[in-house]
């Protein structure tokens, strides 16, 4: 079972995924190569958040299979340190730890997961928040910062673990229209860098712009799939094409 | 001071206000080693009080059913029983049952004493308490900040011990202060099974100069400032751990 960067980083194969009697998954498939950049898009409650989710095993799966980097996340055995040591996550809200202050919410997790040198963790943490520009922020606790500047410290924080892959979840949708754009430039950033990038997102003019891929979900199942100019120009699924018609 | 102790002596000779506690010197030692030991009762009860309340609220949530249900059984225990019920049942029912060790004159004697009793009752009177405090601060912490932590790999324990407790405690000091405040009152209970505090010292004194009125006043006043200070200290905690931006 070894993996190499020719396989699929990410390989989700008919995923199902029930709340009680709801089945919010009903047989999802997809393959997400090293690098690339991959955007799901849909309806409200179409599962979208619910499948990125699963993929750092936030939610279990009842039926299905997914691979990271060959390790099948759907087993009772698996090691989630092992997994969310390569799998990043930013979430919609932030959750930052509010009673540490931008700097320590990075260091936090290299300290007491990965056990690294504190001076080291320090170093990585000021990088980070340079690169997500927020330098002189250091300092600040969570509730002293703007929606915008938070979300980009959790993007430096779930960075700081140096993870294979990144999962967004809608993480502009809690933001004021004006600090969407840092933390879209933030991620665009880091998909030129070549991080593989799953992302969960309203924003369709980002998504054209950056995804390598882009998966529409309706109801549980991807309805139509393909590279974003094919997938917005010439959609061939009906739902999908009502759906392009209400947001465009 | 010696004036001070000349003072109290010319004021019980010229208007019959008693205060052996000052101007005797014997009587005075006693209501200062009764003071001490309600002290050092009350400090040692309020440590072990806080830590059964963590721990306590830490195996509430515990995966083993029975784990949960025993903290449940000893809360609803010591919560629905008077607590001088409680101390009698330590120290006449439970100290019977278990050994007796020599002493230095040859005597038999129970292997804890009064004071560690009082220890042990009050500390789990207390507790009960603190569980039920400590879990309702554990509740206001948001599972999305918890989840957070999972996706960045942390373990339940450091979760516990860096996320939910620091957030949990800056909840409950107000709570928790409230409970901590009822803890030192109810040390006087110890006074019942001969643990020389101060209320026992006190009766002591006025068994000796039959001046019930004077030592009660003096007792009123000594656990309103003792207490106060314990409120005073406990409010500049709670400010000196106010987050900038964190709750209310």
């Amino acid at each position: 079972m070894t993996w190499s960067d020719d396989q699929p980083m990410v390989s989700i194969k008919d995923l199902h995924k029930s709340f009680g009697a709801l089945e919010v998954l009903k047989g999802v498939s997809m393959d997400v190569m090293k690098g690339e950049v991959i955007c799901i898009i849909g309806p409200s409650g179409s599962g979208k958040s619910t499948l990125i989710r699963c993929i750092n095993a936030l939610n279990d799966i009842q039926q299905g299979s997914i691979l990271v980097e060959g390790r099948e996340v759907n087993d009772h055995k698996l090691d989630k340190l092992e997994l969310r040591k390569k799998v990043g996550m930013v979430f919609q809200q932030y959750n930052l730890f509010p009673h540490k202050t931008a700097l320590e919410n990075i260091m936090m997790a290299p300290l007491l997961v990965l056990k690294q040198e504190k001076a080291e963790v320090e170093k990585l943490a000021r990088q980070l928040i340079k690169k997500v520009r927020l330098e002189g922020k250091e300092d600040n606790y969570p509730g002293e910062l703007s929606g915008g500047q938070q979300q980009r410290v959790a993007i430096a924080r779930s960075l700081a673990m140096n993870p294979d892959v990144m999962l967004f979840d809608e993480v502009t949708a809690a933001l004021d229209p004006e600090t969407v754009n840092e933390v879209l430039s933030a991620i665009k950033e880091l998909a030129q860098d070549g991080m593989t990038c799953m992302l969960v997102t309203h924003e369709m003019a980002f998504a054209r712009e950056i995804a390598d891929h882009i998966y529409f979900t309706d109801r549980g199942v991807i309805v139509e799939h393909g590279p974003p100019d094919t997938f917005f120009d010439d959609a061939k699924d009906p739902r999908t094409i009502e759906f392009l018609g209400q947001i465009l | 001071m010696e004036a001070f102790y000349e003072w109290a002596r010319v004021l019980y000779e010229t208007t019959g206000i008693n205060l052996p506690f000052i101007y005797d010197s014997y009587d005075r030692g006693r209501m200062i080693d009764g003071f001490f030991m309600t002290v050092k009762l009350s400090v040692i009860c309020l440590f072990f009080s806080v830590i059964i309340g963590i721990i306590g609220a830490w195996l509430q949530n515990s995966p083993l059913k029975w784990t949960r249900r025993i903290v449940n059984g000893y809360i609803q225990l010591f919560r629905n029983t008077p607590p001088l019920v409680q101390l009698y049942f330590f120290y006449f029912a439970i100290s019977t049952l278990l050994p007796k060790v020599t002493n230095e004159y040859g005597g038999q004697e129970p292997i804890l004493g009064g004071f560690t009793w009082a220890v042990i009752s009050l500390s789990f009177f207390a507790g009960a308490y603190n569980v039920e405090i400590f879990r309702s601060g554990i509740e206001a912490v948001p599972d999305s900040t918890i989840e957070a932590a999972e996706a960045l790999g942390f373990t339940r324990l450091h979760i516990y011990k860096d996320i939910t407790l620091p957030l949990a405690f800056r909840v409950v000091l107000p709570a928790l202060n409230n409970n901590l405040v009822n803890l030192v009152k109810t040390t006087t209970l110890a006074y019942a099974i001969a643990v020389p505090e101060m209320l026992y010292e006190a009766n002591q004194i006025w068994s000796d100069n039959v001046n019930v009125t004077e030592m009660m006043i003096f007792m009123l006043l000594t656990y309103f400032v003792l207490v106060g200070i314990l409120v005073w200290g406990m409010n500049k905690w709670e400010r000196a751990l106010k987050i900038p931006g964190f709750g209310a």
